[in-house]
Order: C-alpha cells, then sequence, then structure tokens
C-alpha cells in the first residue's frame, strides 16, 4: 500500500575482526531471543526481509541480518587495496562471532543459508555453547561442484549476469516470479569476484567432512532444513549430514529451493514456524523478563 | 533484448540426433538435424531423451528442471568452446525451457 513503513531499522555497526575495523550494516526488527541471519554467498542480508518484517516472528525473536563484509551496504575495510577477495573457514567463523560480540547478544540463534547453512555447521563444531540454537538451510558437509567457479569472475563475461544465471536453476519452478526476480537481482549486485570469493570457503576450505560427527546437539540443538529443489546442496546431502550428528533435525521443503527465505517466503514460513516455536518453547526455563 | 550480442553456431537437441543451430543477433536464423558434412560448432549441450522429456514439463520435477542439474546428474553433456553458452547462459536456459509453454498449454 502507498506510504506503507515496513518495521525493520538498519544501522551500522564498528566490527573488529582479524584485526581490521569493518563497518558491517545490518538490519534487525522484534524483541527477545536474538536470531541472526546469514546470507548466501554473493548477496547480502536483504533475502531476510521476510522473516525481518514477520509480525508473528518478532513477538519473540530480535531478529537480525547482517551484510558479510564486501556485500551489500558492508563495504570492504579500510585497509582493503584490491587484492582478490577470498572467505576461508577461520575468517567466515570470527566475522559471525564478531558481529555477535560487538551486539553483546546473549547466546543468539543463528541461522545461516547455503554458505550461511556451511558455516552453521561450524559453528555448532567449535563454537556450539555460544549458541542457543542453531539452523542451517541447504546445508550439509560438503557437496558435490556442478560449476567451475572461474565463469564467475572474468572479462569477457558479465558477472552479474553470470551469478544470476548460475544460481536460477536452483530456485523452485513453484516460486513465484516476483521474489524470484528479487532473489536473481541480489545476485546481479554483487560486487567483482565477490561470489567466487565466498565460494572459496564453500569449495576449498570448507569441506567440513568427517568433522561434523563431533557435533553435540545436547550442546546446542541442530536444524537442517533442505528444499527438494536444490541440486546444489541435495537434500541427500543434507540427508547424509545429518545422518552423522546425533540429535540433529531434518526437514525437507517441497516447493521450494536453494533459496528459501526469499525466493517463497510464505512456502518457508510454513517449515520454519515448528522450529522457531519449538526454540521458543525451550527456551522459556532459562529466558527472565521476556513475556512468551 | 535478450541475446542481441550473440552469434553462435552450435550443436543443441538429443544425444544422438542433435540439431546443428545457427543464431544471429539472439534470433534462430537456422535449425538443421545433424550431421551435415563437415559443418562446425563452438559448443555443444545434448541430452537424453528422458532428460528433455523431464525438463519440459510444465512442472519438472526437482533434479530435471535446469540445465545444469542434467548435467550434474549425468542426463546431458556440455563441450567445446563454452564461452557463447556461459556468456549468454540464462538466454539458453531460456530458449531451451521454451516447449514447457507448450506443456502448459496442453495440460490445461
Amino acid at each position: 500500500m502507498n506510504g506503507t513503513i515496513e518495521p525493520m531499522v538498519g544501522r551500522y555497526v564498528h566490527v573488529e575482526i582479524d584485526g581490521a575495523m569493518h563497518r558491517i550494516y545490518f538490519e534487525e526488527n522484534g524483541a527477545g531471543i536474538p536470531l541472526v541471519c546469514l546470507h548466501t554467498a554473493g548477496s547480502d542480508g536483504r533475502q531476510w526481509r521476510h522473516l525481518l518484517a514477520d509480525e508473528e516472528f518478532t513477538k519473540n525473536f530480535r531478529i537480525i541480518a547482517f551484510d558479510m563484509p564486501w556485500h551489500g551496504k558492508s563495504n570492504p575495510p579500510a585497509n582493503w587495496s584490491g587484492e582478490e577477495y577470498q572467505l576461508t573457514t577461520a575468517r567466515y567463523t570470527q566475522t559471525i562471532r564478531a558481529f555477535c560480540g560487538a551486539l553483546k547478544l546473549d547466546k543468539p540463534v543463528v541461522m545461516g543459508c547455503s554458505i550461511g547453512g556451511r558455516i552453521v555447521l561450524n559453528l555448532a563444531i567449535d563454537h556450539a555453547a555460544e549458541f542457543r540454537a542453531l539452523v542451517g538451510l541447504e546445508a550439509a558437509d560438503f557437496q558435490a561442484p556442478w560449476y567451475d567457479t572461474t565463469w564467475l569472475n572474468r572479462p569477457d563475461v558479465h558477472g552479474g549476469e553470470m551469478c544470476a544465471a548460475l544460481v536460477s536453476g536452483l530456485i523452485a519452478p513453484q516460486s513465484p516470479q516476483a521474489p524470484r526476480m528479487e532473489t536473481l537481482w541480489g545476485y546481479k549486485q554483487g560486487g567483482p569476484g565477490v561470489f567466487k570469493g565466498d565460494l572459496y570457503f564453500y569449495r576449498v576450505d570448507g569441506d567440513l567432512r568427517g568433522r561434523v560427527e563431533a557435533i553435540d546437539t545436547k550442546v546446542c540443538p541442530l536444524y537442517l532444513l533442505t528444499g527438494e529443489y536444490d541440486f546444489s546442496c541435495t537434500p541427500e546431502d543434507t540427508k547424509r549430514t545429518a545422518a552423522a550428528i546425533g540429535g540433529a533435525r531434518v526437514e525437507i521443503m517441497e516447493q521450494l529451493g536453494h533459496f528459501p527465505m526469499s525466493e517463497n517466503p510464505e512456502q518457508f514460513r510454513r517449515y520454519i514456524a515448528p522450529v522457531l516455536g519449538e526454540i521458543l518453547t525451550q527456551s522459556i526455563p532459562t529466558r527472565q523478563g521476556v513475556h512468551v | 533484448m535478450r541475446g542481441r550480442f550473440l552469434d553462435c553456431d552450435c550443436l543443441l537437441g538429443p544425444m544422438g540426433r542433435p540439431f546443428h543451430v545457427s543464431i544471429r543477433a539472439g534470433r534462430i536464423t537456422d535449425l538443421t538435424p545433424a550431421p551435415v558434412l563437415m559443418r562446425s560448432w563452438r559448443f555443444s549441450y545434448r541430452a537424453t531423451s528422458a532428460a528433455w522429456a523431464e525438463y519440459w514439463q510444465a512442472m519438472p520435477k526437482p533434479g530435471w528442471h535446469d540445465l545444469l542439474a542434467l548435467t550434474k546428474r549425468g542426463e546431458a553433456v556440455l563441450e567445446g568452446d563454452l564461452h557463447p553458452f556461459m556468456a549468454h547462459l540464462q538466454y539458453f536456459k531460456d530458449l531451451l525451457a521454451l516447449p514447457r509453454l507448450d506443456a502448459a498449454t496442453v495440460s490445461l
């Protein structure tokens, strides 16, 4: 409707990551349990705008989505001199923990999609006690590559068109046209080489095969949800990963692909609502002063 | 118009019986069943007949819904100089999905 103002608010927080100060853009809405949302490779926090605006979820959750450095409105750090961007497991983990620390979040829930789903597994392996629950969307310990990432950043191919065209097939055919195009627009807007740099973590540095067995879901509950049309991180990849983790919860989401929260927000809501409800229920005994 | 900078001779279609396709400024100017004696092509995208049948469903099944999903599952092969295909990837995805429109019409 003309004149409608959405409820989320965007701000910048200065965060020290790997010895350098970063100006990180984040949007938030709601009050209660902190829920930090991680966008996919090569995109930004706008993917979470429907969750951020959800009237029901924000009654009990402080939903926060930040743009990773080099993404969206989070610029590269001031000491960047133009070298190629490359995300590593260590740097990604450090970024998330530093962001949560800078905002002084008390045992947040972290929900990440794609590379965000993969790093959630790493958080579960190494830092489970810091989090209330972890949610991996389109997450697996490893998945077979299906294209050569050098196509993503070369002068004779348009990077934005290339990135969007590659991931367009990861969206379920049932997803409505408007959110489909909005999801792809995020990819068309990415900086040169950023998607490729994120995939260094995904393809090269972040192989968690043989490590996820160490996850203790009694320390921190773990939920894994994957769309049936995701042929990058397939339902089989997620189920295989979950089978190695005692107590991990798995859900295969129908009529969704690799970008559930942005490609078809209504369909995604059907699957994430019970998860958030369960996290809320589990949190009640330990929470004080928060109306539930 | 998408594809307006695309001039390409390629080989597209079923694995055993593909077509030589000539594209000029994004328009298909020739479509001839292979083989054609000594006809060159820059890249080929060929898939099994079963893969095309699934890909062209109005609402294709998971894993059969994208050209690169088909290559990943081994139901299609992509060969040759991939530059024109990759530089115009969405063009080729949309072009080769056009029969879905007919499938949708038929299912009404």
